[in-house]
């Protein structure tokens, strides 16, 4: 069968350097991946396509880039589960969120400088025993889940904070750091916790499910972020907006049965916290015009005391 | 000009613990990798990592003796002695830094059966252990004082006097070309897959360092050694971890007959690669495959322990072949996998070359001899590794730094220079491909005269032809049209040695099986075969195997 490769190209060196589209019409095999039409177009039709790959199963993290439109591994990602009668054009760019080099290669260099931020190796205070730590087979089974991470980027790329503030962590390096804060063997935890608790990191996570969606290897990034919240909060670091949106989100719900969208940002703030409602009032205002403002007082909804019993039993917050 | 102690090529396993080792002496050490550390190919390694832990009443020797009987009495029994007695502490090691090794019940190291050894002593992450293990690794290159030039390439060794100063290398990201003067270089690149088509390597695995070290005139021995992996999924030749086999699965041939009976009657599935590997093919030569594979059934272990221990190799099997492991026979062949030879060099890593190291799959110390056991892979690059940065560190102590400048460079940028402004000839694709296929076809599970003395005269074709080669992209930033076009040259050169070295022993030995010479010879060949380059002139010389207390057996499993 034949299929059409719409590749998004760059070449640093022309003049005006701007990125060009190319299609390239070839002839592929049922099992072969977009990985294999790739090499197919450097080796046989035009050598300059420029791409990073290497191991073609999966392990290397190296073929990351943006297949239609979303985050896939090259490798892995079949040609006949993109194409159709109807349709044989598979479009291919790369992965977001980075500079490109050239073609499909892009600049890892911020992603490499957000895994050294988070102090990515084992820390201990203690000498390690003669022989291994002894720990349960869960606790590394749980471990090797995180660990399985090959760094491909594919969650940074299509990670939608980091596309409105690059200065966020982002999924990949806070999945790392999980992986040290539930190592039993690692000591520093609550150094770990107080520097994840700061802006850019744990509580700037939007849980759009993006980074799970897109990552390969099954990590589940955004669910690692949410434990370390729960780690955040449990270590007692609540003085953040994060922590405190979620404690009052609990508590609304808990005595009400419903939310009280009015009392969520005025509670997390702070009711005398003159700045940040400042900062509302436009916003307010801008509900109350049109129309959207949520009522001050709500009505508890009929049999909240069971919410409550509910929250007592299963003992959240 | 960059100016260190000790250079490191390569960021895998071997290349990063050597690195480690060597900075934690006291040396100024940087480490030139072509592509990311995490990138490289240790990540492939699946099944585990080999260690007799006292402990728990295993013990060194026996483990020597299985990687020597495995090796059908190649392996230089020293070395196989060092790696054995140190192999416990490595994996410790790589356990406090915090690798997630499986655990037993009572929360210590888990361990798994693999082949050709008598008791169960591979440690492992699930199937992803290379991984896990390199990641590991690189947290705590991460944590140290060791330069590391991302996406860099070696083009030359700096040559002076018949000893090694340092490395020409290429910023890829500039095309730039650096001369990088050091007292000591090791080289770690790791092996030469892509020679072979297919193979279950990466495509970096291109064969750099050997070939480096054979143009400078060092020793490279045991090349004939290839191994083919037992199990490789049919359609693009992924591996399937020997895990599968360790946890329990079988072999079968088109009539669902366990066929390793009659090739293996003890060990069965887990007698040593190479014996698994020719039992397959002999299945499949007289007809009893199935489109040119045989089976790997683990229906019976269940979906529960393959989701645990197996679920790479399952995600794999369903993404490449179409077949579920837990419901469905997975179609696999012997595909190549490995090059027990490499870089000839003592148990401390020193080659041949004053300043000139080699570590793992790059090197040959010999451990491997004519089979690597599975699981001694990792082991042999953490081990030797560990010891040649430390041999190095100690021994550049005494060194005096080469008078070695920037003009060093200017052969490799002219001949780079040459090359781009050629416009007539073929590009490397065809090249590389029909020398993978030449390979496969004459050097594979089985040989005979013929069939090599083939690969011989194409190979002389192949090098004619990549005399004329071109490169289409004349961009130096990120070209990596001509880094593939020079790792072709390098490609070559270890072909070369692949094919002298077979021609040359004349018997059948672990993984060299001649269907001409059929048996093991070892009155005339119990010796290494070395091949170096001379004058632009391959030449061949003969190492006598060291032997400490295993003498040569009739080797059954």
């Amino acid at each position: 069968m034949d299929v059409d490769l719409n590749i998004a190209r760059f070449n640093p060196d022309a003049e005006g350097k701007s990125p060009y589209r190319q299609e390239f019409n070839i002839e592929v095999n049922e099992t072969d991946t977009v990985l294999d039409g790739l090499i197919k177009i450097r080796e046989e039709v035009d050598g300059t396509l420029a791409l990073r790959c290497s191991c073609r199963s999966a392990i290397c993290g190296s073929c990351a880039m943006r297949v239609n439109g979303q985050a896939v591994l090259a490798c892995n990602t079949k040609i006949t589960d993109l194409v159709s009668n109807k349709n044989k054009s598979i479009n291919v760019e790369p992965i977001g969120n980075m500079k490109i080099i050239k073609d499909l290669i892009v600049e890892f260099d911020t992603h490499w400088e957000k895994i050294k931020a988070i102090d990515p190796w084992i820390k201990t205070d203690s000498s390690p025993p003669e022989a291994e730590y002894i720990a349960s087979n869960e606790s590394m089974v749980e471990l090797a889940g995180v660990m399985g991470c090959i760094q491909c980027g594919a969650c940074v790329s299509d990670c939608t904070v980091l596309a409105v503030d690059e200065t966020f962590l982002g999924p990949a390096a806070l999945a790392k750091a999980y992986r040290f804060i539930a190592d039993p063997r690692d000591e520093a935890n609550s150094q770990r916790l107080k520097d994840l608790n700061e802006p850019s990191g744990i509580w700037d996570c939007t849980r759009c499910m993006q980074c799970v969606e897109v990552c390969p290897k099954g990590v589940d990034p955004m669910g690692r972020i949410m434990k370390l919240r729960d780690f955040a909060m449990e270590a007692g670091f609540k003085n953040t907006n994060g922590a405190r949106h979620a404690e009052v989100f609990s508590e609304i719900i808990r005595n009400n049965g419903v939310l009280n969208e009015f009392w969520l940002p005025v509670k997390t703030f702070g009711m005398f916290n003159i700045p940040e409602m400042l900062k509302l009032a436009p916003i307010g205002l801008k509900m109350v015009m049109r129309g959207k403002m949520p009522p001050i007082f709500y009505e508890k909804i009929p049999g909240y005391k069971n919410i409550t019993k509910l929250f007592e039993k299963t003992k959240v917050l | 000009m960059f100016d260190f102690d000790v250079i490191v090529m390569g960021a895998g396993l071997a290349g990063m613990r050597a690195a480690l080792a060597a900075s934690q002496n006291g040396s100024k050490v940087a480490v030139i990798t072509k592509v990311y550390p995490v990138r490289s190919h240790s990540n492939a390694a699946q099944g585990g990592i080999n260690a007799a832990l006292t402990d728990r009443g295993d013990n060194w020797e026996d483990h020597a003796f299985d990687t020597i009987k495995g090796s059908d009495y190649l392996a230089d029994q020293d070395a196989v002695e060092v790696m054995a007695k140190e192999a416990g502490s490595e994996v410790i090691n790589m356990e406090h830094m915090g690798a997630a090794f499986n655990r037993d019940d009572q929360g210590r190291l888990g361990v798994r059966a693999f082949g050709g050894q008598r008791e169960a002593r591979t440690f492992f992450v699930a199937d992803f252990t290379g991984q896990a293990l390199l990641h590991v690794l690189h947290e705590q290159v991460l944590n140290s004082g060791v330069k590391v030039f991302e996406e860099w390439f070696v083009t030359s060794l700096i040559m002076q006097e018949g000893r090694c100063n340092g490395v020409v290398a290429m910023d890829m990201r500039t095309g730039e070309l650096h001369v990088m003067r050091a007292k000591a270089v090791i080289i770690a690149s790791g092996g030469v897959g892509r020679v072979f088509e297919p193979s279950t390597n990466a495509l970096i695995c291109t064969g750099d360092g050997i070939a480096l070290g054979y143009r400078a005139g060092a020793g490279i021995m045991d090349m004939e050694m290839v191994q083919y992996h037992p199990t490789t999924l049919k359609n693009n030749g992924a591996l399937m971890s020997e895990a599968a086999r360790g946890e329990g699965a079988h072999l079968l041939n088109s009539e669902g007959e366990r066929f390793m009976e009659r090739y293996a009657p003890n060990m069965m599935e887990l007698a040593s690669r190479d014996v698994v590997s020719r039992s397959e093919q002999t299945e499949i030569n007289e007809g009893r495959g199935i489109d040119g594979c045989v089976l790997l059934d683990a229906r019976h272990l269940g979906e529960k322990l393959i989701n645990e221990r197996l679920s790479q190799i399952r995600q794999l099997g369903i993404d490449f072949a179409g077949k579920d492991m837990v419901t469905d026979p997975v179609p696999i062949r012997p595909g190549m996998h490995y090059i027990m030879g490499g870089i000839k060099t003592d148990i401390d890593g020193q080659t041949s070359i004053p300043g000139l190291y080699g570590a793992g799959e790059t090197a040959c110390v010999s451990v491997h001899g004519g089979n690597r056991l599975g699981a001694n892979s990792l082991l042999d690059t953490l081990v030797f590794g560990r010891r040649s940065g430390e041999h190095a560190s100690e021994w550049v102590k005494n060194q005096t730094s080469a008078s070695v400048d920037d003009s060093y460079s200017k052969t490799d940028r002219e001949a780079i220079q040459n090359l781009l402004n050629r416009d007539k000839g073929e590009m490397f694709g065809q090249i590389r491909l029909n020398l993978g296929q030449t390979m496969n076809k004459h050097l594979a599970v089985y040989r005979d005269q013929n069939g090599m003395e083939q690969a011989k005269s194409d190979l002389i074709e192949l090098k004619n032809r990549y005399s004329n080669v071109i490169v289409h992209d004349k961009n130096l930033i990120f070209n990596t049209n001509l880094i593939f076009t020079l790792e072709l040259g390098f490609m070559l050169d270890c072909a070369e040695t692949i094919i002298l070295g077979a021609l040359e022993r004349k018997e059948s030995r672990g993984a060299h099986t001649r269907t001409d010479m059929p048996d093991r010879d070892d009155k005339n060949w119990l010796k290494h075969i070395v091949v170096s380059q001379i004058n632009g002139e391959p030449k061949v010389d003969y190492v006598p195997v060291n032997i400490t207390k295993w003498q040569p057996q009739e080797r059954k499993y």
